[in-house]
């Protein structure tokens, strides 16, 4: 067992006050930018994580392969490498592949090799659905059947990378400085329940959807139960893996928007469904009986993000805190306002959003190849 | 007040760790310090913390989680909002917040006063305590989110929702929940399903009158309000209806 007390500070004493800290940025207009801003923002709260984890999710970041899904994937062993490339080759069409570029750094110590790939599918039918669904079919084998082998990311036009480490050090690692996008997500990790590894840590993701997450679902064992009944495993040891599948079968597999999916990870209470008026009341109730295996149990805040939305949302009873700014096309989402300021000193509002009612940031209309609707931020 | 060179100490905190920037707040206190402006807070935090004098802090930036935590005696002036449990614990003193406040203001408080002029996060003043003549006491510009006063053992509350629109009401839900001590006095209306089970709802008496009036013409004096426009309207206040709520739960 590592010394956390040692790892964490350097003033003597044992005393580690700690909590996942996320934070997200979005440029509305589709403009990407820099990470180095998020970088920042995310080490200001260092002290929220202890070094087990730290991670990031951009989109817009591979322009020149929009098409092609990027495929992000971590090897514990050559063998595992061997056979995955082999599966890739016997189920993609592959157009380029290389190793995720990094640096050598003090602080990350006995990296696993990650290569990226970006394929295409072999297959005549233009429906976008069976793609996708081809895709999350492909990479639930890779994580269950093939040995050594974890999908960090597996959308267009994007991807996650992370590690065991403070995002910061992630960051440094893997050149993140050097990438630009138009969502950025970041993590860091202090692991409740489970061992800090790097396929543990966060953003978890499948196709292009990312999720952070600070808390800890109790109702993990449930919600991943409803999930294998669908075709989604959990491999990754950590509850968070579970939200990122349940958000790809709510939203891309079952259509719900988003406001939706809302309701069934953080449901309104019985006695407040019972005020609501009939129509509303009708359909609150069947969400929680037709979904009621996805409700997220116990303290969460959340990023969710993928290509044209990002969104943050708590648990009802705001257990962890999840806290807004906005200056004229961009919008973060943070655990901590001052790691905003810090990128952003002068905001247009800084607000902090109801539990339970999730905020949510859109393209505006007009941008270029993007869909989406106007920005729309779900006031308190 | 007069307060010279000496006695004024002026820190940039720009890139100082928060454990450095406290123990240097530890050691200018020594010197006879009467006045500390922190420049470019951003996220240090218990700023304040086990700071046993009076002594005037002024923030200006984001000053991070547990600001004043265990605090006993300084003024913490914020002119920018707080994070999460401002107040924590503390003992005595004041702070004065020029915007809003995160989570758990001012939780499990033994003694002075907070004051925030805009809205406060979940469960602020949860489990405040008073003892005798220690009673700390917030005051609320806006409105709040959830658990107002959840638990609270002692102390008051005031939730003044100044920035709520003509006929809008408060949304807090568990106001009150569990509490067994103090007293909560709200500006404009709550509906009953808002409070916790614990609480009951009353018209102010003379007593309470004389509490509110002192702690507005207060709140006004920070954020340059007009008092008696406040005084003027309806409030309510609400008070545990049993000290012991569970006493009987173990003992049948």
């Amino acid at each position: 067992m590592q010394n956390l007390g040692h790892v964490n500070n350097n003033h003597n004493d044992d005393k580690v006050i700690d909590a996942c800290s996320i934070f997200g940025a979005m440029n509305t207009l589709g403009h990407r930018f820099s990470g180095e801003g998020v970088i920042k923002a995310i080490a200001n709260m260092h002290d929220r994580g202890n070094g087990l984890g730290g991670g990031f999710a951009i989109y817009g970041l591979y322009p020149e392969y929009t098409d092609l899904y990027a495929f992000h994937i971590m090897y514990l062993s050559q063998q595992g490498k061997q056979e995955t490339e082999a599966f890739l080759k016997d189920n993609f069409k592959i157009f380029h592949q290389e190793d995720v570029p990094t640096r050598k750094t003090i602080k990350i110590i006995n990296p696993p090799l990650v290569r990226r790939y970006f394929v295409d599918i072999n297959m005549h039918q233009p429906d976008n659905a069976l793609h996708n669904d081809y895709i999350l079919d492909k990479v639930m084998q890779i994580n269950t059947r093939l040995c050594d082998s974890f999908v960090f990311s597996s959308g267009k036009d994007m991807a996650v990378f992370k590690g065991v480490g403070y995002p910061e050090e992630i960051a440094e690692f893997f050149c993140l400085e050097q990438y630009k996008g138009y969502i950025w997500t970041s993590h860091g990790r202090f692991p409740t329940n489970t061992q800090g590894w790097w396929g543990g840590a966060h953003p978890f993701s499948i196709l292009d959807w990312t999720v952070v997450h600070n808390g800890e679902i109790s109702s993990y064992g449930i919600n991943q139960r409803y999930l294998e009944g669908f075709g989604y495993h959990c491999t990754m040891q950590t509850d968070t893996e579970a939200i990122a599948y349940a958000v790809d079968l709510l939203v891309r597999k079952h259509k719900l928007p988003v406001e939706i999916m809302a309701k069934v990870f953080a449901p309104p209470f019985w006695d407040d469904i019972d005020r609501m008026p009939p129509k509303e009341h009708e359909l609150v109730q069947a969400l929680r009986q037709v979904y009621g295996s996805l409700m997220l149990n116990g303290p969460f805040a959340v990023l969710i993000a993928h290509h044209g939305e990002l969104i943050g949302l708590t648990d009802r009873i705001r257990l962890r805190p999840l806290t807004i700014g906005e200056k004229g096309d961009m919008v973060y989402l943070s655990s901590e306002e001052s790691a905003i300021r810090l990128v952003s000193p002068e905001l247009d509002r800084a607000w902090i959003p109801m539990g339970g009612e999730p905020v949510i940031t859109r393209l505006k209309i007009g941008n270029e190849q993007k869909d989406g609707s106007i920005k729309e931020a779900i006031p308190a | 007040m007069g307060i010279d060179n000496k006695t004024l100490i002026k820190i940039d905190t720009c890139g100082i760790y928060y454990r450095d920037l406290n123990a240097r707040l530890r050691e200018v206190m020594q010197n006879g310090t009467q006045k500390i402006e922190l420049t470019n807070v951003c996220g240090q935090r218990y700023i304040g913390t086990d700071l046993n004098k009076k002594v005037d802090i002024e923030i200006h930036g984001t000053p991070g989680n547990d600001m004043g935590a265990f605090m006993n005696g300084p003024k913490i002036v914020v002119y920018g909002n707080a994070q999460d449990g401002c107040g924590n614990t503390m003992n005595e003193g004041e702070i004065v917040v020029h915007g809003h406040a995160g989570d758990i203001t001012g939780l499990s408080a033994r003694g002075g006063k907070i004051f925030i002029r805009d809205d406060v996060g979940y469960r602020a003043g949860i489990h405040m305590k008073e003892y005798k003549e220690k009673k700390p006491t917030i005051v609320i510009g806006g409105t709040a989110q959830d658990f107002l006063g959840e638990y609270m053992a002692g102390g008051v509350l005031v939730l003044l929702g100044m920035n709520l629109k003509a006929g809008e009401k408060h949304k807090a839900r568990f106001v009150g929940t569990g509490m067994h001590g103090g007293v909560i006095y709200i500006k404009g209306e709550i509906e009953d399903y808002q409070l916790g089970k614990e609480v009951g709802i009353v018209e102010l008496d003379e007593n309470d009158l004389t509490v509110l009036h002192q702690l507005v013409h207060e709140f006004c004096a920070h954020f340059g309000c007009d008092a008696d426009s406040i005084l003027n309207q309806k409030f309510i206040k609400l008070f545990p209806r049993y000290l012991r709520p569970y006493g009987r739960l173990y003992a049948y």
